[in-house]
C-alpha cells in the first residue's frame, strides 16, 4: 500500500522537507500533488531518520506547507523507452513536449544508470569524418569519444555542432541518430538546432530533451541524465551510433551550484560543490563502446567558458574527464575565421590510435605534429613582431608568420557547408608546409618528407 | 547485542544513531544488499559510515552489520594479471556475472577461489617460523613466483605441513602453534588492513635508480627504487602518457597501476596495451607482472578514496617477497577530491579551497609508504610511488600540488605550453627537480659511465643559459646576439628537440637504454665543443649551421637502435668532417 503524506514541514528554494516519513528510500522519486490538481515531481536527496529532504524539479512556486499530498513511488526517476522516441521532443524531465502523446514504453530505465565496467569497454578507435579540417586533421573525433567544445558567449559553437552532426551523419547512414539535450539554452538556440536538423533532413533520427533558460532550473539537473539514458538505450539496445549533443554544460553546473547552496553544502571553488567533478564524470563517462554490442555513444558537450577563462572550474574539470577538447578562440573569431578553432589548446586524446594507415592515411599523425609545432612557432613570431615590429623580423620569422596567416585563412577556415575529405585536408596541410624550407620541419623523418613534402 | 540500523543517508555517507559497538575504521555491511562501508567517525550518540557503493534505494531502518575487522584486502596468488576496483572487487568476475554495467551489492571473492595453484611447501613440521617467513611458493604467472609468507602478526612452530601439490587459495597448507599455544591454520592468502603499512625490519637509503628508458627522467630527473615522485600537470599536458610509459618500461619487478577517478577508456587502453606489449626483460606479455586497480571517475567516490591504499598495500605485499614494485597512481588529485567530498558531507571545517585540514597528513601517510626496505624475512625490496597530480587550472600553487611537494623528492612538472607545441614528454626542465641525483651518482658512475654526471651537468647548464638568453631574444630577436650565445641557443635546440623530446609511439624511441642516453649526450656535447672552438676562431656560426650537422643530430634518436651503439661513431665522423670543411 502506498501512503500519501499531507503537508510539508519546510520549504527552502527548490527543496521541501517532510517529517514523520516512515519508508522513504534514498534517491527515490516523489510525486507531490497540489490542491489545485497540478502535480510536481521530486527526488529524495537526504534522509535523517523520519525527516526527509525532497528536491522539487519544477520549483516550489505555489506550494504551501498545507496544500500538498506527497507520495513516495518506491523507484528512482525512470525514463520510458521505445524505438518510437526517435523524432520526438521531450521536456527536461523526459515528458513529451511535442503534443504527440505519451510514449508506450518497451522498457523503463533508471536515469542514473550504472557505471560501465572498464573491462567491458572497447577502446574507441574508429575515426569519424566531420569534414572540418581543423577537427579531422588536428583534433580527430573518434566514435565513442567524449569531445567537448569550449566556447564563449557569442561564438559560433552551435553552428559548429550542427555542421559536425550534418557531415558526420552522411557517412554513417542508417544506424545513425542524434540525442540532443538543451540545458538552460535560449528558445532561439533550441529552435536553431531544430530547424537545422529539419533542413538536413535528419529530424526523424533526432531525440530532443529541452530545458529552456526560462524553464525550472532544478529540472536541468535531470535533463542530461534523461538524454544519456535514451542514448544508451538506442546505442546498446538497438545498436545505433549515437551522437549526443549536450548544451550548455555551464548552465547545468550553475543549476547544480544553486541546488547545492540551497542544501547548505560546503562549497569548493567559486561556490561550486565539491562533488562537481564526480557529478560531471557521471555524465561524461556514459560515452563509449561496449564489448559485444553494436552501437556507440559519442558525446559533444558544449560549454561556454565564463569570461573566456579556460581555468574556470567548469571547463577545467570537464577537460580532466573528457578525452580532449575543441577550444574556440575569440581572436580568430574576431578575424572572421570560421570555425574559430584555437588549435594549440585543442586536443583529441584518442587521436593517436585512430589515425594513420588503415584509418586515415599513414602520414596523418606526423603531419599534424608538424603543423602544431609550426603553428606554435607562429605564436612566438607574432609576439616578437608585436614588440619589434614585423619589418624587423628575421627572414625565418617572416616566413613562419606568412605560413601562419595562410594556415588560418586556408586550413582552419572553411564555410559552414564545406565538407572536405580527409585526403583533401591532409594534402592542404602539406601544401602549406611547402611554404617552409625542409630544415624548419623538425618533426618529420626523411622518408615522410621524401614522399609527401617533395612530391607534388 | 543491539542491532544497528540506518538513521540518515546523504550521498555516500550513512549515519547510525545511538551508542553502538562499532569501532573506528571498521568495515561494515550496510543495508539489505550488504553494501560495503567503513566507520569514519564515532560521536557520543551516532556513528558515521562512508559507503563504498552507490547508496540510492537505501532506506532508514535497514540493518548495518559489523564485521569486527578494519577495511582490508585479501593478499595471495591471483592478484597479478587481474583488474580490481578500489576495494579489491575483481572486475572481470563482475563482468562475467553481471554484464557490462556494474550493479551494486554484487561482490565476488577478490581472488579466484576455485583456481588450483601449483604449490611447493617449503616449511616442514618442527620448523620455527617468524613473521614474514616464506612457507610456500607457487608460480603465479609465467614470470613471477609468488612467495606465501607468514602474516606479519603471526609466528610460532609448525605442527603440520601439507605436502606439495595443487591447492586453492583458501586451503590450509600449514598449521602453526603460536607462543601462546594457539593453533593457527595458514592458507595461501591472508588479509591485511589497507590503512596500516606492512611492517619491515629497516628502511634503507635508496641508491639504485628506477630505470625508465625515458631520457628526461633517467638523465635529468632520475627517481630511485623506493622513491616517491609527483607528476603534476593540467589537462592535456600528458600526465597519463608519462604514467603509461613508466608502467610499460620501468625496470621494477611488479607494476601496480591505479586509475583513481580517471577515464574509463584509459583503463581499457592500459588493459589492452599491457596484454600486447612484450616485456623486454622477460619476453612475456607485460600483464604477467602487473595488476590494475580501476576506480574510474563515475564509480563510487568513497571507493576512489580507498583505491590508493588498496594499491599500496598490494605493492608492500610483493615488496615483502623481495620484489621491487612500482606503483603509478593516476591521479592523486581525484583521491584528494574524494576526501574533500566526504569531508564536506560530514560538515567538517574546511581549510584551503574546501579541502579538509588533514589533507597534508593523509598525503604524507601515503607517500611515506614508498621506500627501499629490508623485509622481516631478510630479503630486500622496494615500493616506488609515482603519483600524478591534476592541479585545478594547471595552477601549481593549489593545495594538493603544494602539499604533495613536501613529501616527495622527485618532481616532474608538466608544462602546458610545451604540450601545446607537442613537445612530449612535456617535463619542464626549469621547474622540475630530483633530490635523488646525489644518492644515485655512485651507481651511475659505476654502471653507466664515468662522465655521465659531467655530461648531465653540462646539458643542464646549457638549458639554463638558453632560458636566460631567450628572455633577451623575446624582446629583441636572436639576430643581435653574438655567435657564442647563438651557439648556446642552437645546441639547446638540439638538446630539446633531439634529446628531451621522446616519441612514445615510435618503437625505436619509446624506450632508450642508459648507454644510448649517454652516447647521445656525448655526441651533442662533442658538436657543441668543436663548434665553440670554431666560433672563438671567428668563424661565423651560420657557416656551421649551413652544413646541417645540428639537424642531423636531431634525427639521431630515430636512426640508432638501442643495440647498435657503434653507429654513433658515424655521427662523430660526420661532425668532424663537416666542421673540418667549414674550417678549411
Amino acid at each position: 500500500m502506498i501512503i500519501e503524506y499531507s503537508g510539508l514541514k519546510e520549504i527552502n528554494g527548490s527543496l521541501v522537507v517532510l517529517d514523520n516519513i516512515k519508508d522513504a528510500a534514498y534517491d527515490e522519486m516523489v510525486e507531490i500533488r497540489l490542491d489545485n490538481g497540478s502535480s510536481r515531481t521530486g527526488r529524495v536527496v537526504q534522509i535523517d531518520g523520519e525527516r526527509v529532504v525532497v528536491q522539487v524539479f519544477e520549483g516550489t512556486k505555489g506550494i504551501s506547507l498545507v496544500n500538498t499530498q506527497t507520495r513516495f513511488t518506491g523507484h528512482p526517476i525512470e525514463l520510458s523507452l521505445a524505438p518510437e522516441i526517435l523524432g520526438r521532443v521531450f521536456d527536461g524531465l523526459g515528458r513529451p513536449a511535442d503534443g504527440l502523446g505519451e510514449v508506450y514504453p518497451k522498457e523503463k530505465r533508471d536515469v542514473n544508470s550504472s557505471p560501465i565496467n572498464p573491462v567491458s569497454r572497447v577502446y574507441p578507435k574508429n575515426y569519424i569524418n566531420t569534414g572540418i579540417s581543423a577537427i579531422d586533421a588536428l583534433t580527430t573525433l573518434i566514435r565513442g569519444q567524449k569531445l567537448p567544445i569550449f566556447s564563449g558567449s557569442g561564438m559560433k559553437h552551435n553552428e559548429l555542432a550542427v555542421q559536425i552532426v550534418k557531415q558526420a551523419s552522411v557517412a554513417d547512414g542508417e544506424d545513425f541518430a542524434v540525442v540532443f539535450a538543451a540545458m538552460g539554452v535560449k528558445n532561439d538556440v533550441a529552435d536553431y538546432f531544430k530547424r537545422s536538423f529539419e533542413k538536413a533532413n535528419v529530424m526523424d533520427k533526432v531525440v530532443m530533451f529541452l530545458n529552456h533558460s526560462n524553464d525550472p532550473i532544478v529540472e536541468r539537473i535531470m535533463t542530461p541524465r534523461c538524454a544519456l539514458t535514451a542514448a544508451e538505450y538506442l546505442a546498446f539496445e538497438l545498436g545505433m551510433n549515437i551522437l549526443v549533443i549536450l548544451t550548455d554544460m555551464t548552465s547545468y553546473a550553475e543549476a547544480l551550484r544553486e541546488f547545492s547552496s540551497s542544501k547548505g553544502e560546503i562549497p569548493a571553488r567559486k561556490g561550486f560543490p565539491g562533488y562537481l567533478y564526480s557529478d560531471f564524470a557521471s555524465l561524461y563517462e556514459r560515452a563509449g563502446i561496449i564489448k559485444g554490442k553494436k552501437g556507440s555513444v559519442t558525446q559533444i558537450p558544449i560549454l561556454t567558458m565564463p569570461n573566456d577563462d579556460i581555468n574556470h572550474p567548469i571547463p577545467d574539470l570537464t577537460g580532466y574527464i573528457t578525452e580532449g577538447q575543441i577550444v574556440l578562440d575569440r581572436s580568430l573569431d574576431a578575424k572572421g575565421i570560421y570555425p574559430p578553432v584555437g588549435i594549440l589548446s585543442s586536443l583529441s586524446r584518442l587521436m593517436k590510435d585512430g589515425v594513420g594507415a588503415g584509418y586515415t592515411r599513414e602520414d596523418h599523425s606526423k603531419l599534424s605534429d608538424q603543423l602544431f609545432s609550426c603553428y606554435a612557432k607562429v605564436q612566438d613570431a607574432k609576439s616578437l613582431a608585436s614588440v619589434i615590429g614585423e619589418d624587423e623580423l628575421s627572414p625565418a620569422d617572416k616566413r613562419i608568420l606568412e605560413f601562419g596567416k595562410r594556415f588560418e585563412k586556408e586550413f582552419i577556415s572553411q564555410t559552414q557547408s564545406e565538407n572536405r575529405t580527409i585526403i583533401q585536408t591532409l594534402d592542404l596541410g602539406w601544401e602549406l608546409l611547402r611554404m617552409l624550407p625542409r630544415e624548419d620541419l623538425d618533426r618529420l623523418d626523411d622518408k615522410t618528407v621524401e614522399k609527401y613534402y617533395y612530391q607534388k | 547485542m543491539q542491532e544497528n540500523k540506518i538513521f540518515g543517508i546523504n550521498g555516500p555517507v550513512v549515519t547510525v544513531l545511538g551508542r553502538t559497538d562499532l569501532s573506528m575504521s571498521e568495515m561494515v555491511y550496510v543495508g539489505e544488499k550488504g553494501l560495503i562501508g567503513e566507520v569514519i567517525r564515532l560521536d557520543k550518540d551516532k556513528a558515521v559510515i562512508q559507503v563504498y557503493e552507490e547508496t540510492s534505494g537505501l532506506r532508514p531502518g535497514e540493518p548495518v552489520k559489523s564485521t569486527g575487522q578494519p577495511m582490508s584486502v585479501t593478499l595471495g596468488p591471483g592478484i597479478l594479471d587481474n583488474i580490481f576496483d578500489g576495494i579489491e572487487n575483481p572486475l572481470e568476475a563482475i563482468a562475467g556475472t553481471a554484464g557490462a554495467f556494474i550493479p551494486k551489492g554484487v561482490r565476488p571473492a577478490p581472488l579466484d577461489e576455485e583456481k588450483l595453484w601449483d604449490v611447493t611447501v617449503t616449511a616442514k613440521a618442527g620448523d620455527t617460523l617468524s613473521a614474514g617467513d616464506v612457507y610456500a611458493t607457487c608460480p603465479e604467472t609465467q614470470v613471477i613466483t609468488h612467495k606465501i609468507m607468514v602474516p606479519p602478526d603471526v609466528s610460532g612452530k609448525v605442527i603440520e605441513a601439507k605436502p606439495d601439490g595443487k591447492y586453492k587459495v583458501n586451503d590450509t597448507v600449514l598449521v602453526i602453534e603460536t607462543d601462546s599455544g594457539e593453533k593457527k591454520k595458514l592458507t595461501l592468502c591472508h588479509k591485511w588492513p589497507i590503512r596500516t603499512p606492512r611492517p619491515i625490519l629497516e628502511r634503507k637509503l635508496p641508491t639504485k635508480p628506477l630505470i625508465t628508458g625515458q631520457r628526461s627522467i633517467d638523465t635529468l630527473f632520475p627517481i630511485a627504487k623506493g622513491g616517491a615522485a609527483a607528476v603534476p600537470g593540467g589537462f592535456g599536458a600528458g600526465k597519463t602518457v608519462v604514467q603509461h610509459q613508466l608502467a610499460k618500461w620501468c625496470d621494477a619487478d611488479i607494476i601496480i597501476y591505479i586509475g583513481c577517478g580517471e577515464r574509463g577508456n584509459e583503463m581499457t587502453q592500459v588493459l589492452n596495451e599491457f596484454k600486447e606489449i612484450i616485456d623486454p626483460q622477460t619476453g612475456k606479455p607485460l600483464t604477467n607482472r602487473t595488476t590494475l586497480i580501476a576506480n574510474t571517475s563515475n564509480m563510487p567516490v568513497a571507493a576512489r578514496e580507498a583505491s590508493i591504499y588498496t594499491g599500496v598495500t598490494i605493492a608492500e605485499y610483493y615488496r615483502d617477497m623481495g620484489y621491487h614494485t612500482a606503483m603509478m597512481a593516476d591521479s592523486t588529485s581525484r583521491w584528494a577530491e574524494a576526501l574533500r567530498e566526504i569531508s564536506g558531507r560530514l560538515e567538517e571545517m574546511p581549510a584551503d579551497e574546501g579541502f579538509p585540514a588533514y589533507l597534508p597528513s593523509r598525503l604524507s601517510e601515503f607517500y611515506e609508504r614508498a621506500g627501499y626496505a629490508e623485509n622481516l624475512n631478510g630479503t630486500e625490496g622496494s615500493v616506488s610511488i609515482v603519483g600524478a597530480v591534476s592541479p585545478q587550472g594547471a595552477d601549481f600553487s593549489e593545495p594538493v600540488t603544494q602539499n604533495t611537494k613536501r613529501f616527495i623528492r622527485c618532481f616532474w612538472a608538466l608544462d602546458k605550453s610545451l604540450a601545446y607545441a607537442r613537445h612530449y614528454p612535456a617535463i619542464n626542465w626549469n621547474d622540475s627537480y630530483s633530490e635523488y641525483i646525489s644518492d644515485l651518482s655512485t651507481w651511475y658512475t659505476e654502471n653507466v659511465g664515468e662522465d655521465f654526471a659531467a655530461c648531465r651537468n653540462e646539458v643542464c647548464t646549457i638549458l639554463a643559459e638558453e632560458k636566460n638568453l631567450m628572455e633577451i631574444v623575446k624582446l629583441i630577436g636572436s639576430d643581435v646576439l653574438p655567435d657564442d650565445q647563438k651557439l648556446i641557443i642552437e645546441t639547446a635546440r638540439v638538446i630539446r628537440v633531439g634529446f628531451l623530446q621522446q616519441n612514445a609511439l615510435i618503437d625505436i624511441d619509446t624506450y632508450v637504454t642508459l648507454s644510448k642516453q649517454l652516447k647521445m649526450m656525448q655526441t651533442i656535447l662533442l658538436l657543441h665543443h668543436l663548434a665553440k672552438e670554431l666560433v672563438t676562431k671567428q668563424i661565423p656560426l651560420s657557416k656551421i649551421t649551413a652544413t646541417g650537422v645540428f639537424d642531423k643530430l636531431i634525427q639521431m634518436k630515430n636512426n640508432i637502435p638501442n643495440d647498435r651503439l657503434e653507429m654513433f661513431d658515424d655521427y662523430t665522423q660526420q661532425i668532424k668532417a663537416a666542421l673540418a670543411t667549414v674550417e678549411a
